[in-house]
């Protein structure tokens, strides 16, 4: 008989490798599906994780689509992975990500066509105090009457949906737009424009945060106490109340900041990669995050691999897509598969498995 | 703007129609979570019966063996969730969301050829002069057997957790799930037996938004409505007859704002659209809020061991 020990704490071995696990599992699961599909399973896995990096013909173009990809992966995750660590779930990030975009577009646009140095940091700012703003909605409501954060989150998702479509057909609509829905294009307006700091490298300031806050997270995390008092309220909540911790401002802290990081996400994408607010500018980059952050192991630099592989399968999805026919709904499935696997193989990092009879105790 | 163009008859009418997904999902997930078990997968199993509902309801003709397929395949997906949070004793909250977003993308992937097709019909049933009774008749029985089937389970989960031993094991494994154990129940297939009941039922519910309340297949097409059930399960304290009440008014709204979207009132048709969500979350709101020197109304009446996971350590 297989009986399961609890550990006395997370092995940390298994919790480094549980994800490779994860990611084998992954590709053979899916490699049956694509088999079910009617593809051939090692070609289709070989195009999604291999071709965007290495094929001679799609790797010039597919390379820097890399950074553009896990950029926002990385900032929303980085923050949503806090509030995972404290048992505050947000995952209404993606309603945060549209806000913090139509925010920060706003402000860019009501300067056009003014040409200033200052306009961009101010869309920055606005971009990431929207996205602060809308996951305050669900942080004051849980503080002030213990309201569910994880409902009024998502629920808020389908709210930001609403409002940005009206945005996109009504107040943000480019006027010499000749009545098509969808703002001003940010390529044609210099100042606003979220352009590529290296050319053919798919580097812009998406990336440089994300590359900041992975660094800012790691440091709250090992070195200060806000970092301490999440972790302590996450594994021992009683402890962590006892020990002066305040929930209510650790869940603003916690929601806050993912917020503001999913919004920033949405303002860096909105400005460069996606070039305007239209109706479906966005990917949902704030659900594939939720992945990203568990794959990642709740851990900044993690979630800086985590962030580069699941862009990966973005790219490597459209490229099967392209090439061998196979449906992009089919990647949606496949990233949903890793994160089942994931959380199954971690029973081994928190449990022992002993064979044989159990004793009696 | 014509107001008078909204009939109250209409109105309550597909008030009852328009309710039906989301009261089978929501009682289906609290009966998952008077057993002690939080699956947030309602959505994705939802989406998941939608389109298994639709698909085979399409190939064989029959709605009848696409709700039956529907509930098989919200049951099987739900499946995954139990296997994971019961035996490899996963995280509740991250498993359901893995549920909800690896069942949208399944969907999506098993719709493919599905879009745009009409489903066989769905008859309503045949009520004779009791439908021409004025009002209440063409309210209350003008509608599919499914609505009816719905409120018959409504009543029957509430007298299965209110009068039978099966109700009662049920309640304590998710009251006391050590307690439970050490009387000899065995909780982790209660558990799982409770985890499959929410998946056929979110799977039903599903399928008869694809089946009859649209009738088509889009990608996506549960809008919310899994996370809508799940805020009515915390709306209703957790008893049957209240989530009855809970996706009434639910549906009310929801009527409502596509009447007065079709009356043209002077809101934009973003915002009417929203106010099903807003109103969710309001509701929310006043149902967890505490009262005066007491605890809220809704943590008082939630299954004391929600969400927190079973290992029999002897």
């Amino acid at each position: 008989m297989i009986v399961l020990e609890k550990r006395p704490q997370p092995s940390k071995l298994w919790t480094a490798i549980t994800p490779v696990f994860a990611v084998v599992a992954t590709m053979i699961a899916g490699g049956i599906m694509f088999a079910l599909l009617g593809k051939d399973p090692l070609e289709a896995i070989r195009t999604i994780f291999w071709d965007p990096l290495f094929n001679e013909q799609f790797a010039a173009f597919s390379r820097p689509q890399l950074l553009v990809k896990a950029a926002p992966l990385i900032l929303i995750a980085t923050g949503l992975a806090m509030g995972f660590r404290a048992g505050v779930w947000n995952i209404g990030a993606e309603g945060q990500y549209i806000i913090g975009a139509l925010s920060g577009a706003a402000v860019g646009l009501a300067f056009y066509p003014t040409e200033s140095i200052l306009i961009f940091p101010l869309m920055v700012l606005a971009g990431a105090l929207g996205g602060f703003l809308w996951a305050m909605i669900p942080g004051l409501l849980k503080v002030k009457f213990h309201t569910n954060e994880i409902l009024v989150s998502l629920l808020l998702v389908y709210v930001a949906e609403f409002i940005l479509a009206s945005m996109a057909l009504g107040a943000l609509r480019n006027p010499e737009g000749n009545g098509f829905p969808g703002s001003r294009n940010f390529k044609d307006y210099p100042s606003a424009f979220n352009a590529e700091l290296l050319p053919n490298t798919g580097l812009h300031w998406g990336v440089v945060a994300a590359i900041i806050a992975v660094i800012f997270a790691y440091v709250l995390f090992s070195k200060h106490m806000m970092g301490f008092h999440i972790r302590l309220a996450g594994q021992a909540p009683k402890a962590a109340r006892f020990g002066g911790v305040e929930p209510a401002r650790l869940i603003l802290f916690c929601l806050g900041t993912s917020g503001a990081l999913a919004g920033l996400a949405g303002l860096f994408e909105v400005s460069g990669p996606a070039g305007q607010v239209s109706i479906d500018f966005n990917v949902g980059y704030g659900f594939t995050a939720i992945i990203v952050a568990f794959l990642g192991r709740l851990n900044p630099f993690g979630i800086l691999l985590a962030g580069l592989l699941m862009a990966l399968t973005y790219i490597g999805g459209e490229l099967a897509s392209f090439m061998l026919g196979v449906p992009t709904a089919a990647i949606q499935a496949f990233q949903g598969m890793l994160l089942f696997f994931l959380l199954a193989v971690d029973v081994l990092t928190n449990y022992r498995i002993r064979f044989g009879k159990r004793k009696v105790a | 703007m014509d107001l008078s163009a909204i009939s109250p008859t209409l109105l309550l009418a597909s008030l009852m129609v328009a309710a039906t997904p989301i009261l089978l999902a929501a009682l289906g997930e609290l009966v998952v979570e008077k057993s002690g078990v939080l699956n947030l997968g309602v959505e994705g199993m939802m989406i998941t019966g939608a389109i298994c509902g639709f698909a085979i309801a399409v190939e064989t003709g029959s709605p009848v063996f696409g709700f039956i397929a529907a509930a098989l395949g919200g049951a099987l997906l739900s499946l995954i969730f139990g296997l994971l949070t019961q035996y490899l004793l996963s995280n509740q909250v991250a498993t359901g969301l893995a549920l909800t977003l690896f069942g949208l993308g399944l969907s999506s992937l098993l719709g493919q050829g599905y879009v745009g097709i009409r489903p066989p019909a769905v008859e309503k049933l045949n009520f004779g002069p009791l439908a021409d009774i004025p009002f209440i008749g063409r309210v209350l029985f003008t509608h599919d057997l499914m609505v009816y089937l719905t409120l018959a389970l409504c009543v029957g989960t509430w007298a299965v957790l209110k009068f039978t031993r099966a109700g009662l094991i049920l309640r304590a494994v998710g009251e006391n799930h050590d307690a439970a154990h050490a009387l000899g129940y065995k909780v982790v297939k209660v558990r799982l037996l409770a985890i499959m009941f929410g998946g056929a039922c979110a799977g039903l519910g599903g399928a008869y938004l694809s089946l009859i309340r649209v009738p088509q297949w889009t990608e996506g097409m549960t809008a919310g409505a899994g996370w809508i059930a799940l805020a009515i399960v915390v709306f209703a304290s957790w008893r049957p007859l209240r989530v009855l009440l809970g996706a009434y008014l639910f549906g009310g709204v929801t009527v409502l704002q596509l009447n007065l979207q079709a009356a043209g009132l002077a809101i934009p048709v973003e915002y009417l659209s929203m106010s099903p969500y807003l109103i969710t979350i309001a509701v929310l709101v006043i149902m967890s809020a505490p009262r005066k020197g007491g605890k809220a109304r809704a943590s008082l009446a939630a299954p004391a061991c929600l969400g927190r996971a079973f290992h029999a350590s002897h």
